[in-house]
């Protein structure tokens, strides 16, 4: 069993690279294709963290170019805060560099190791240097880099260091050199790069492969991603090392306000209580909290009722990213369902806040005879190992999807239909199976918690099933009322002899209700929808009739039409246009005002939320517009 | 108008009436399932019970049924009135001319012409249709005339005058089209398969054993059924069916002795109480010992299933189905064969003949 990084103390950090570089399969360096992956999923995970640490939108390109056989070079290039000189030999040369007990927060990396651990990879398979070029913002010049790692000491080595001028006003770019194979498929850096654009919609990605093809993910969203903020540890999270390690860090002198300021939820006076209850003096200094004391300190919280941990650590994609990160990369097989993304409210887990997103895409060109497809997230990386071992597939697996839908022998196991699903898994402090992070552990709070997320979203799968079935049974009235009694009648006054029958009190018998139809086409500016509401009651009626399409939008001024005393067996028709569709357009969702529930088909009460939700189509067509 | 137009008119009638009243038009039939078949007293044969389904208009799928009920009326009219007969298949085809009401498989315009026997109390014949399925042989000393094209009636002798495939029972065996001039014969045996059919015809049983073998082709057609009925009735020769021995064929004796599900408004018409199963039986495989194949899923399903269908409620079919249940074991008639080519002739049929054993 590999040991937790987090065992590892200071004074033992000069192994610690000697250690890896022995036991390099921890990381996930352990074939010629993953080595490749991992450097530059690390590179790419930490671009993604620093924009989002400093609000930048980000712009990134990854060049991997092959220079022998099994010889490649990597290069990530962002527009990240760039580095400070002085910080380069140890973010990219010391291992379990970064602050990492004093601001606990949601990043995308957080052990410190995974870049200097590819620097290494590239280094030892080589003997080449890894090459880094970073400016930040307002200075003159960035700094050129020639470097690589001292194993023994556990330092960043520097062969080259230059001034050079750069057109680029802050960014940082990495190249490593390295053995390794490159492939295409499900677990490869192109799958990689795809579902990380996928909850990154504000990234614009460039990708040039080995055979220098160029794919471009294009940003379709122009805000920065949410930032999380770092927030002081919370007790019940900590191993007793990490206490022990801030006690020695710590620069307070006594128990009492080491407590009450170093960490999150504890007062001075829970702080006192918790010393009484340890039995540890108020004015021991925390540097001698030993590992008895540490015990007791320990058991001491487990008594004492905390308030939960403050969740402002966590950085959700949101619904928006979602969403559209979704469209962008997954719009070309043309979904006719996007669910509304779900975000369950933080749970704790062990003393450490996490949260669940789940986002549906359902039809489309997605084949219905197989297993649905699951993409899994962690902090916002995509997890592509692994997947049997993971809490996501578990609780996809446990999930009983019959009655949303979807086929699934006795109700376990992965459904079959045409659907994929995006869970992300969020948390200061996420249980992974190993340390290469590559699947969920399956614990059951995380586990109840995804499983929470999937229900809501299969809920809504289920709705608009159910929407698609109402529209299909409004057509079917449709067909009944306008085509087969007409022919009926005149049928059977043939067959008998007789003058064709009246038949308006039979269609207002067979359809006593406002019927909502439509018709469409697609013309060049988008889809062409004609409405018709035919009156089947036998009263004049009037009603107000909101489209809302399900993809796309509404163009033009009018967003509500007034159909005024629409007579008895008769109908009233207008026209508009939906703009920005991408695929095949499944029919627009109807609602309406004016009329009792139960004498409409075809459409649905306006919603009491409908105001808010324009809102959101407005900030949508923003977005879109720009890109 | 004949009385048969008048009654096929009187359901568009019912239909044209309720639109003009305002009314949605509907049509009701017996339900024709399992649950809705009881024992009519004084036939002895099993009859629709008092369960109907309505049809409406209400419905996409009732409006498409009324509408395509009309269309088949206003089709035989047509046949009627100039003369003419279709096969049911050609009526399914004729219905890609009616636009919305055409029939989208053969078995929606069978069960809708069946439907429309039903609710007129007429026969498919009346309807001028006809089933493209021919009738089953018969090879035994029976004379029969029937009415060739030209109109005239033609003496057959069903065992002089037909080669070995025996006569072929045409669609139409009313008095119409064939009667009976003489028999010397018995008794009649009903065989499943026709590989037992000539068997028997080559090893000489109807001379033998003085009877008359009908084919049944499997689970046998309306005529076949009638052409049994009207021996036993007009002939008073005793009725003995033989068939394999799984679920399937317990279900062909059941069409003959007691009236099949799905014809049961003619059950009267077609089936004889009096027949008698000879075999093969559950018992049967374990008394001869015979040669066996394991019961599928869907015979154990099928066999379940009569154990609830009201027309095996005997003593003897409940003993059989669970029996044939328990060894998990069905047989073929020709599994016979085990113990020679004449063993069937020689042995197993006189034995069962002299006891039956059934009720």
């Amino acid at each position: 069993m590999p040991k937790k990084p987090q065992e590892f103390s200071v004074n033992r950090e000069i192994s610690i690279s000697e250690f890896f570089e022995k036991n390099r399969h921890i990381l996930g360096f352990d074939s010629p294709i993953k080595s490749l992956f991992m450097i530059v999923k690390e590179a790419l995970d930490n671009s993604l963290d620093a924009c989002e640490e400093y609000g930048i939108i980000p712009e990134i390109s990854v060049t991997i170019e092959r220079l022998e056989k099994d010889e490649y070079r990597i290069t990530i290039d962002d527009n990240g805060p760039g580095i400070d000189r002085r910080d380069v030999p140890s973010v990219f040369g010391k291992l379990l560099y970064g602050s990492r007990f004093h601001g606990m927060r949601q990043s995308r990396g957080q052990q410190g190791i995974g870049i200097t651990a590819s620097v290494m990879y590239g280094q030892i398979t080589t003997g080449k240097p890894t090459m880094v070029i970073t400016k930040r913002e307002g200075e003159d010049v960035g700094y050129y880099f020639e470097l690589g790692i001292n194993i023994k000491e556990n330092s960043g080595r520097i062969f080259v260091e230059k001034p050079i001028i750069t057109d680029k006003g802050h960014g940082t770019s990495v190249s490593i050199t390295a053995k390794g194979k490159y492939q295409i498929g499900k677990q490869s850096v192109i799958e990689y790069l795809r579902e990380t654009a996928a909850v990154n919609p504000n990234m614009e990605l460039r990708f040039t492969d080995p055979d220098n093809r160029t794919i471009t993910f294009k940003r379709v969203v122009e805000y920065p991603s949410r930032r999380s903020t770092p927030v002081k540890p919370f007790p019940p999270g900590l191993e007793l090392g990490e206490i022990q390690q801030m006690g020695m860090e710590t620069k307070y002198d006594n128990m009492v306000d080491f407590l009450s300021q170093e960490f999150s939820r504890v007062s001075k006076k829970t702080a006192m209580e918790l010393l009484q209850i340890s039995n540890i003096p108020q004015d021991m200094n925390p540097s001698e909290l030993d590992s008895a004391k540490g015990k007791s300190l320990m058991n001491a919280f487990t008594q004492i009722k905390l308030m939960n941990p403050p969740v402002d650590s966590l950085s959700p994609l949101g619904s928006d990213f979602i969403r559209k990160g979704l469209r962008n990369v997954y719009g070309e097989i043309n979904p006719s369902f996007y669910s509304k993304p779900v975000m369950r409210p933080p749970a704790i887990y062990n003393g450490n806040p996490f949260s669940v997103e789940v986002g549906i895409v359902y039809g489309g060109d997605l084949p219905a005879d197989q297993q649905v497809s699951i993409i899994r997230y962690a902090n916002k990386v995509p997890l592509l190992f692994q997947p049997g071992a993971c809490a996501i597939t578990r609780a996809v697996a446990e999930t009983d999807w019959r009655s949303y839908g979807l086929d699934q022998r006795s109700g376990t196991g992965i459904p079959f239909g045409p659907m994929m699903i995006l869970v992300h898994v969020l948390g200061t402090r996420l249980p992974f199976t190993s340390e290469s992070k590559e699947a969920i552990a399956g614990v059951p709070e995380i586990i109840e918690e995804i499983k929470n997320a999937l229900r809501i979203s299969g809920r809504s799968l289920k709705t608009y099933m159910n929407k698609k079935d109402r529209r299909l049974k409004v057509m079917e009235k449709y067909r009944i009322v306008s085509e087969i009694i007409p022919e009926i009648a005149r049928k059977a006054a043939s067959v008998t002899g007789n003058d064709v029958p009246p038949i308006d009190d039979v269609i207002s018998k067979i359809a006593n209700v406002i019927l909502v139809t439509e018709d469409f086409s697609s013309i060049p500016e988008g889809i062409s929808v004609q409405c018709r509401v035919f009156n089947y009651t036998t009263i004049p009626r009037s009603i107000k009739i909101y489209p809302d399409p399900p993809a796309g939008e509404l163009s033009g001024e009018q967003k509500a039409w007034d159909l005024i005393d629409v007579p008895p067996s008769g109908s009233s028709a207008f026209s508009f246009i939906v703009s920005n569709v991408q695929g095949k357009y499944d029919g627009t969702v109807y609602y309406f005002e004016g009329q009792d529930v139960t004498k409409v088909q075809g459409a649905d009460p306006l919603p009491g939320d409908w105001n808010i939700q324009e809102v959101d189509i407005i900030q949508e067509s923003a977005a879109d517009d720009s890109k | 108008m004949t009385a048969s137009e008048t009654k096929l008119i009187e359901i568009a009638n019912r239909i044209y009436n309720a639109m003009k009243s305002g009314d949605i038009p509907e049509i009701s039939v017996s339900s024709r399932n399992r649950d809705n078949i009881v024992l009519d007293p004084r036939y002895l044969v099993w009859r629709y019970g008092d369960n109907f389904v309505t049809r409406t208009a209400k419905t996409l799928d009732g409006a498409e049924y009324i509408l395509k009920a009309i269309d088949v009326i206003e089709f035989v009219m047509e046949m009627k009135r100039t003369s003419k007969t279709s096969t049911l298949r050609e009526m399914y085809y004729i219905s890609e001319g009616w636009g919305l009401g055409k029939f989208h498989t053969q078995d929606e315009s069978n069960l809708l012409s069946e439907d429309l026997e039903v609710i007129s109390s007429l026969m498919r014949e009346d309807f001028n249709l006809r089933p493209e399925e021919n009738g089953a042989s018969v090879i035994g000393n029976i004379t029969i005339e029937e009415k060739n094209r030209k109109g005239e009636f033609k003496t057959i002798n069903c065992r002089d005058d037909v080669g070995d495939g025996g006569y072929g029972i045409p669609y139409n065996v009313e008095s119409e089209k064939l009667k009976f001039k003489s028999v010397d014969a018995d008794f009649v045996l009903a065989i499943e398969t026709g590989g037992m059919f000539d068997r028997l015809v080559e090893n000489g049983f109807d001379e033998k054993m003085r009877s008359v073998l009908i084919h049944l082709k499997g689970q046998p057609a309306r005529s076949t059924r009638r052409l049994l009925k009207r021996i036993n009735d007009e002939l008073h020769l005793p009725i003995y069916v033989f068939t394999d021995g799984d679920p399937w064929s317990f279900r062909i004796f059941a069409s003959v002795a007691y009236g099949a599900i799905k014809t049961a408004h003619i059950s009267h018409y077609l089936a004889v109480p009096t027949a008698e199963f000879i075999g093969v039986t559950a018992t049967d495989i374990l008394t001869y010992k015979l040669p066996t194949d394991k019961l599928t899923d869907k015979d154990i399903q099928a066999l379940n299933a009569e154990l609830k269908d009201p027309r095996f409620q005997t003593e003897f079919w409940k003993r059989e189905i669970e029996t044939m249940l328990q060894t998990g074991k069905k047989a073929e008639q020709q599994a016979l064969a085990k113990y020679g080519l004449d063993y069937v002739t020689d042995t197993y049929l006189p034995e069962k003949l002299s006891s039956p054993g059934m009720e």
